[in-house]
């Protein structure tokens, strides 16, 4: 009789794909008058998931003939991927209501997508990695069109589709240049291969790598493969938005990071050049295109190109305090992104979504409690200390420093300001502006609630940072063995 | 036959690289159709196909091919979810033309 294998590690991935099968099953029976309960269901499997995440599944290991691992960075990393899933599901159930979306499939769509997304982070294989990143982009394309009597949606869906899909492209010719000059797709012997007294690297090793990273670059969003991103976060569904911003892009960074220190580690020196300008390109572009925009879900994209740019500083100085400055980023950046969000589908008129910067105008008059939330989080996302966000930029710069590449952390700082001009216009909009209508009021429970915690998390981040601080240092540390 | 040239790897991989570049361009010089985008990342994945396999075989390992077989599953998968969203896109706005997808800028 054939052993069992060791499936603890895969704990969590095997229940959100059974749930995700139940759950598309029970939907099928009942119809969408069952969205709502589908959509809490899901949102219990995310819990359960990151129960099984940070409990038994957490011990260090690989599981599935070592295609899989678990190390202290994929558990942190699973946790905020989950934690984001989690809440941008449970803002759009409102909106999904009102706008007349409310299928069964979106929550699964959802489910299914984060499964790819845990795949990804835990992948430890050149297969697995694709396989983890396909499921997740498959379901992305489907949510991003979900509205699909909508122009703008399908026609963002229809982008994304087709940028996504030469991503994974070009993901995968570098992939089967790095085994076809290498013999192996596993992470491990890669590193051996690469390390010292290894076979050395060949030139189609480099250019294998070279099309792994623009593939993951385009995933994380960052210049210059960041040309879908404004189109997708207009057109696309503002929850769906929303969840684009936080978990996809965790879980890319997360994938990113991984790639980069351990199959390709010993190749800094190849990649290090490329990262510093992605991360160059990235904080510029997001700082300065973000300025013209009139369009908050626009805005927000860039924002976010900007974002990433400034977390791949960490990554582009090569050193463990780099990497757990990017971790800590993901985790701000997470609750300053879903809160952020959150405030901007709260933005309704009689029914209506409206997505204007200068809708905002007067906010602070017509409701004080908001204005004040969406304050803190573009105070915090500009960097304003003692807000969370001045302190994911401080790890980063600080490692930036430490590994002496001034040249790059001045840009750094010099494009943060630049974005905190963006940044602090809407704080202006908000509470010097003329008023106009108010925005349809109570916003909802799920909002407020959502809104009010990130919030707190901004505000009061630095009274304890400890816990969190502590976390992404030993998450660093399992990727640099 | 002598004197006949041997097709060794890099002719496969010259193959596959040039069929990768024409997909690519297929993508972004392609001003007429969406569907002929949607077969340029066919070609894309196809490409990459035919490198996995010639390496499986100079190398003698099958993980090449195994790669290749999921890279064929997920590229139908890709297909039809492509295709899908084709259809609503041209329910809404009549049209499939590349020209005609600029409801957003960008």
């Amino acid at each position: 009789m054939a052993a069992v294998p060791a499936l603890m590690p895969v704990l969590a991935e095997m229940l959100l794909a059974v749930a995700g099968m139940a759950l598309l099953l029970f939907g099928v029976f009942r119809g969408d008058r069952a969205t709502r309960l589908i959509a809490w269901l899901t949102v219990a499997v995310f819990g359960a998931a990151f129960l099984a995440v940070v409990g038994p599944a957490s011990a260090p290991g690989a599981a599935l003939e070592g295609l899989f691992v678990v190390d202290r960075f994929a558990v942190f990393m699973k946790t905020l991927v989950l934690i984001g899933a989690a809440l941008t599901l449970i803002m759009s159930l409102g909106y999904i209501r009102r706008e007349n979306m409310e299928r069964f499939e979106f929550p699964v769509l959802m489910l299914f997508a984060t499964l790819g997304m845990l795949m990804m982070i835990s992948a430890n294989d050149l297969i697995a990695l694709y396989m983890g990143l396909e499921l997740q982009s498959l379901a992305l394309y489907v949510v991003a069109a979900f509205r699909r009597d909508s122009l703008r949606s399908t026609e963002a869906g229809l982008k994304y589709f087709v940028l996504g899909a030469l991503a994974s492209g070009m993901l995968l010719y570098g992939c089967s240049l790095v085994y076809g000059f290498t013999g192996t797709t596993r992470f491990e012997v890669l590193a051996d291969l690469f390390g010292p007294g290894g076979a050395g690297v060949s030139t189609g090793v480099v250019v294998g790598m070279v099309f792994i990273a623009a593939g993951l670059a385009f995933k994380v969003s960052a210049v210059p493969f960041h040309m879908w991103t404004p189109d997708v976060y207009e057109g696309a569904p503002t929850p769906v938005a929303a969840f684009f911003s936080v978990a996809p892009k965790i879980a890319a960074v997360a994938l990113l990071l991984r790639v980069m220190a351990q199959p390709f580690g010993d190749l800094v020196a190849q990649w290090q050049q490329i990262v510093v300008f992605i991360s160059i390109a990235s904080m510029l572009l997001g700082s300065f295109a973000a300025l013209a925009q009139t369009n908050i879900k626009r805005l927000m994209a860039y924002s976010s190109i900007g974002h990433i740019g400034f977390a791949l500083l960490g990554l582009a100085a090569g050193t463990t305090e780099g990497v757990r400055g990017v971790i800590l980023y993901m985790a701000i950046y997470l609750a300053m992104n879903v809160g952020c969000w959150g405030c901007i589908l709260a933005m309704r008129r009689q029914e209506r979504m409206v997505e204007g910067i200068d809708d905002l105008a007067g906010l602070a008059r017509t409701n004080p409690l908001m204005a004040l939330a969406m304050g803190i989080f573009m105070f915090s996302m500009a960097g304003i200390p003692p807000l969370a966000g001045f302190f994911a930029k401080l790890y980063v710069f600080l490692a930036v420093i430490e590994a002496g590449m001034y040249t790059l952390a001045v840009i750094g700082v010099l494009s943060s300001v630049v974005a905190a001009v963006y940044y602090l216009r809407i704080v202006k909009i908000m509470y010097f502006d003329e008023e106009g209508d108010p925005f349809d009021s109570p916003v909802g429970g799920e909002l407020t609630f959502i809104m009010a915690g990130s919030g707190l998390f901004v505000l009061l981040f630095f009274v304890y940072p400890t816990p969190l601080v502590r976390g992404a240092q030993a998450a660093a540390a399992a990727l640099f063995p | 036959m002598t004197g006949m040239l041997e097709v060794g790897l890099a002719h496969y991989l010259t193959v596959a690289a040039i069929l990768f570049t024409l997909g690519i361009f297929g993508i972004f010089v392609n001003r007429k159709n969406v569907i002929i985008i949607l077969m340029s990342i066919e070609l894309m994945l196809l490409a990459v196909n035919i490198n996995l396999v010639a390496f499986s075989t100079q190398l003698g390992d099958l993980v090449g091919q195994v790669f290749a077989l999921f890279v064929l599953t997920v590229a139908a998968a890709e297909a039809a979810i492509g295709l899908a969203i084709i259809v609503v896109y041209f329910r809404n706005r009549g049209s499939i033309e590349v020209e005609d997808i600029n409801v957003m800028k960008g």
